[in-house]
């Protein structure tokens, strides 16, 4: 079992103490509130919090202790439990420093509880309830300050009501690193507060809201929304990015209303970013897509029932089986069941292995899925941590916080490697950067200068660094990775929520469930499934290409919008010119939904159950609260209908039914049951593949696992003096559907912009901020061009998705770099 | 623009070589920005937070904890009338009110001509002489009206320019700290045997 007790340093040798006349045994360097807590014996705190170091601020957890020197009030939060010590929690004395503290606490604290979010789920009522004086002596006037004052886009501070315990200051310094809110003036005036026009932008800024002991901070997006005891819970996971964490997902009346983070010692110690944190309100959002419609010919709009919608989506997919072909894109946004339904759909009923859950701006399925896996447990405890690609604070950011903890703790040696600084690099022992193109080179000359590598446990985190470089770049670097590592673990950092989900269900081409391939699954999945494709089909790029020029009937859109993701978007215009029709599934009208001639809604966050599969393979469950707007459905469903139509069944009728033959046909998921999952106690998750047991090892359990090699070390492209090369890379927040609607998050997108080192701007003879015409071999854009000292010489840099434009426009997909001319206007 | 003079910059640099860690240079460097401009503005908590790695946010709080930096601009002579006990009982009450009148302003204000800064204070640690003030934290001893007036006068006059600086100059910011005593020089973790300055110190 972990316990709070994990978070601070205690090692296996017990320690006898007492408490209230009990005699227990506490792990040695264990803290008394600890000790207690674990004992039944809860002792009243504010300021302590089990994930952060102890400050001893609010000494409301002060216990009368006796180490042999007789009995004297102590603050349990800051003493470690010794030999032979007495703590007494209920005795006159503890009571009476108790009782103390609360009225104090209360002094100036302005009691306005029935107009305070925190009401009812507050702890400073909590305890003085349970511990409190039960009346106050103080008759004078309270302290007054401005109610509340906004200290971000996000977080709203009233002073009068902060108790300062130090633990929002504390988290944003210590855990977030983003010490952007402080203790300001002295005694009776002091005040948490920010600096004069710098907000407090942190991307886990929603945390200290939810560890305020009181109602001084709260978040916009929940303000005067319900009170606590109105909400409906239910523990899920989030699913806005491949990390995981665990929420608890809470609502009224049928709408989402907040999210708070669970705490779990594998994933995410309680802490949640706030893109997944204010993440419900694009499910709530009016825009979301309620029911199915068709588009005719001149391109207007007709609602349609269901049946209709569903009739016309087989009858599209029917023409493109009978002729050209079918491609299904996307399917990161599913559940596992409703990702392994359409794996089952498009290989068995429709006949076709071109379905790819990733977009082109992901890594190779095969290499993801047959490299060694890490946890995240693995990655914070190893003696070196190498970080190649990616900034994770921007796309896997409570994955940041947990790395920058280790790092910062000396548990792990943080090796980086990527194309530009990112949030990680101040925490890094070493933060290397190299040029587009030569990835490989750069990893195989870190290796060389870097032998400790090789001895001890390493883990390698490895993303896609820029979705302007060929992905063949990675794969060759990983090459060079295992060969000079043989026994380092990977964790992939592809972003997408359940893209780890859909990958292991098969929506890869070439890929079946399990992690197995299709030519070495042939036999085992044709005596489960009913037939299989006879040969390995198309990724995202290939079905799009084949659009293009004609030779794909029917694309079927699985929460994909190719038009924003694919990193190459003259392609995707030219394959939506070219394909027969489309076939859209969405919770919303993307910019790609707009150009389907079929559209399907479909369910999303907390709208249906079923489980999700985490970057470590960590397969947990997703807990159902509302119900979706219309008639929008399961994916699953969508699938089993549209099997159905066009004459066959996938036979599966229910979550619980489909994750059994999950379990009993996908080889990696063997032993991986709904009851293993949703076990008591099971809320971290179970990481697939289960280990197997000894007396099992003999067993038959399906195909050997996916085989996968490093491309051949490519020559680094050549340099043309004139050009700066594009890094496209990804920002927490964009122009991304589910950022744009939600309202709190969608302003926080910063507009496109092309940034270079200042150098290149008096190379160019350009002002920082000033628009340029930029070409790439695909087109001219206009930009504004800012100069940024952070940003290396001979790079040009621009997000990949933020709004104002994509550089998407800018990319062919099938370049190894992409290079960039500028010119002023 | 910088916010430092490029003198202040140089010393700047040589104050924060003296510490192990930039951040240690925090306080040193208010006070040699309030000694620039005789207050510290926004833009001199950006600049010292830039220069030590701390955020603005962090170089206010620790700022404002202490009573003297100013937030705000205050004349080139801070007075403070001490009106604690013992200058209580030796009229330091009207010695505030005569200091009110004289100088035109209610304590906490400033004069229109910004020469003057008239301020409360709490124990000045000189109770046998009471009643006491400070001029830039200069001592006054057993001020009286008339020497009161008298001093105003003098400052007003200049005649103290040698004694008393303007408001924000401290000795201890220009201070040379020899190579040997400095801490930067060898960082902590690189030492090994005695501390340097207790080679010194036992030496002599
Ligand atoms: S705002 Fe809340 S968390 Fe922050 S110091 Fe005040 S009471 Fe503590
Ligand atoms: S890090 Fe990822 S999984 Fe965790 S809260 Fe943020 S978006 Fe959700
Ligand atoms: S909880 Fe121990 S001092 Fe605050």
């Amino acid at each position: 079992m972990t316990d709070l007790a994990s978070a601070s340093e205690v090692n296996e040798t017990g320690v006898n103490i007492t408490i209230n006349g009990v005699r227990v045994v506490a792990p040695k360097g264990e803290l008394v509130i600890d000790a207690a807590e674990r004992n039944g014996v809860y002792i009243p705190r504010f300021c302590y919090h089990p994930r952060m170091e102890p400050v001893g601020m609010c000494r409301q957890c002060l216990v009368e202790v006796d180490t042999g020197r007789g009995p004297g009030l102590q603050p349990s939060c800051m003493l470690t439990v010794s030999d032979d010590m007495t703590v007494d929690t209920e005795s006159e004395t503890t009571k009476r420093a108790q009782e103390g503290m609360l009225e104090f606490l209360l002094v100036n604290h302005p009691l306005d509880c029935p107009v305070c979010d925190k009401g009812g789920e507050c702890p400073l009522q909590d305890q003085t309830l349970a511990f409190g004086p039960g009346e106050s002596r103080f008759v004078e006037e309270k302290r007054h300050y401005e109610k509340p004052i906004p200290i971000s886009d996000l977080v709203y501070l009233d002073r009068e009501r902060c108790i300062l315990c130090d633990r929002c200051t504390r988290f944003a310094k210590d855990i977030a690193g983003d010490p952007l809110i402080h203790f300001m003036h002295r005694g009776n005036e002091t005040q948490v507060l920010t600096f004069p026009d710098d907000p407090f932008n942190s991307y886990f800024s929603g945390n200290t809201v939810q560890i305020c002991p009181v109602g001084a901070l709260t978040a916009r997006p929940y303000r005067f929304r319900a009170r606590p005891w109105d909400l409906a819970e239910v523990e899920s996971t989030c699913t806005t990015c491949s990390v995981g964490c665990r929420v608890a997902v809470q609502s009224s009346r049928n709408e989402l209303l907040r999210y708070e983070g669970v705490d779990i010692e594998s994933v995410n110690h309680g802490w949640l970013c706030d893109k997944g944190r204010f993440g419900f309100e694009s499910v709530n959002s009016d825009q979301r897509l309620a029911g199915p419609y068709l588009r005719d010919v001149n391109n207007s709009d007709q609602l349609v029932g269901t049946n209709a919608a569903l009739e016309a989506a087989a009858t599209a997919i029917g023409a493109g089986r009978g002729g050209g072909g079918v491609g299904v894109i996307g399917g990161a946004r599913l559940n596992n069941e409703s990702a392994y339904a359409w794996s089952k759909l498009a290989r068995t009923v429709i006949g076709t292995d071109n379905i790819d859950a990733q977009l082109a701006d992901g890594l190779s399925a095969q290499m993801v899925l047959s490299l060694p896996r890490a946890t995240i447990a693995d990655a914070t405890s190893a003696d070196n941590v190498v970080v190649i690609g990616t900034d994770l604070k921007e796309e896997l950011p409570v994955l940041f916080l947990r790395l920058k903890g280790a790092a910062q703790s000396g548990r792990i040696k943080l090796t980086e490697l990527s194309l530009l600084v990112t949030g990680l690099s101040k925490h890094a022992s070493a933060s290397h950067r190299y040029v587009p193109g030569e990835l490989a080179h750069a990893v195989g000359e870190l290796l060389a200068s870097n032998p400790q590598l090789a001895s001890g446990s390493t883990v390698v985190v490895i993303g896609r660094p820029s979705a302007a470089d060929f992905p063949d770049e990675v794969e060759a670097a990983v090459g060079v990775l295992t060969a000079g590592l043989p026994l380092a673990t990977f964790l992939p950092a592809l972003r997408r929520g359940n893209v780890m989900g859909a990958l292991d269900m098969g929506l890869s081409p070439g890929v079946l469930p399990g992690r197995v391939s299709l030519d070495e699954g042939r036999d085992w999945f044709g005596s489960v499934w009913s037939s299989l494709p006879g040969e390995v089909g198309l990724d995202t790029a290939g079905m799009l290409e084949a659009a293009a020029a004609g030779r794909l009937d029917t694309l079927v859109l699985l929460g994909a919008d190719p038009l924003a993701d694919v990193p190459d978007r003259d392609l995707v215009e030219r394959a939506f010119a070219g394909v027969g029709s489309i076939v859209a599934i969405d919770n919303f009208v993307t910019e790609s939904v707009k150009r389907a001639n079929v559209v399907l809604a479909s369910t999303a966050f907390a709208e249906v159950g079923g489980t999700t599969t985490n970057l470590e393979g960590r397969v947990s469950r997703l807990g159902q609260m509302i119900t979706p707007p219309g008639t929008a459905r399961a994916d699953w469903m969508i699938a089993a209908e549209l099997a159905w139509r066009l004459g066959g069944d996938l036979e599966l009728e229910s979550l619980a039914q489909i994750w059994s033959e999950i379990e009993a046909v996908a080889p990696s998921h063997a032993g991986c049951t709904l009851e293993v999952v949703e076990a008591e106690g099971a809320i971290e998750g179970v990481v697939v593949p289960i280990p197997k047991s000894p007396d099992l090892a003999g067993a038959p359990s399906g195909p050997a696992s996916i085989r996968w090699s490093a491309p051949a070390l490519a020559e680094p492209p050549s340099v043309d003096g004139y050009s700066l090369r594009l890094v496209a890379r990804r920002k927490l927040y964009d122009a991304a559907t589910n950022t744009q609607m939600a309202p709190s998050l969608a302003n926080l997108a910063e507009q496109a912009q092309l940034m270079v080192h200042p150098g290149e701007l008096r190379r160019l003879g350009v002002e920082s901020g000033t628009r340029v015409n930029v070409t790439s071999s695909r087109t001219t854009v206009v930009l504004s061009l800012v100069g940024d000292a952070a940003m290396p010489r001979g790079l040009a840099v621009m997000g990949l998705r933020q709004p104002g434009l994509a550089a998407s426009e800018l990319i062919d997909l099938r370049a190894a770099i992409t290079e960039l001319r500028i010119e002023s206007r | 623009m910088r916010f430092f003079t490029s003198e202040n910059q140089r010393l700047a640099t040589e104050i924060i070589g003296r510490y192990p860690k930039a951040r240690s240079a925090t306080i040193p460097l208010l006070h040699l920005a309030q000694e620039q401009h005789g207050w510290i503005s926004d833009d001199a908590m950006i600049e010292v937070g830039r220069l030590v790695d701390a955020t603005p946010a962090e170089v206010k709080g620790t700022a404002t904890f202490y009573e003297m930096f100013k937030f705000a601009p205050v004349g080139k002579y801070l007075i403070n009338i001490c009106g604690t006990m013992s200058c209580q009982l030796l009229g330091a009450d009207h010695l505030m009110h005569h200091a009110e009148t004289k100088l035109g302003v209610v304590a906490g204000g400033t004069t229109e001509d910004g020469l003057f800064t008239l301020e409360h204070a709490e124990c000045q640690a000189a109770c046998t002489e009471a009643p006491t003030l400070q001029v830039n934290y200069r001592h006054q001893y057993r001020v009286t009206t008339e020497s009161f007036d008298q001093l105003v006068d003098d400052l007003a006059a200049g005649n103290l320019d040698g004694e008393i600086p303007p408001h924000g100059t401290l000795g201890r910011v220009r201070q040379a700290i020899p190579a040997d005593k400095s801490v930067g020089a060898v960082p902590p973790t690189e030492v090994d045997g005695p501390p340097v300055w207790l080679a010194v110190e036992g030496a002599s």
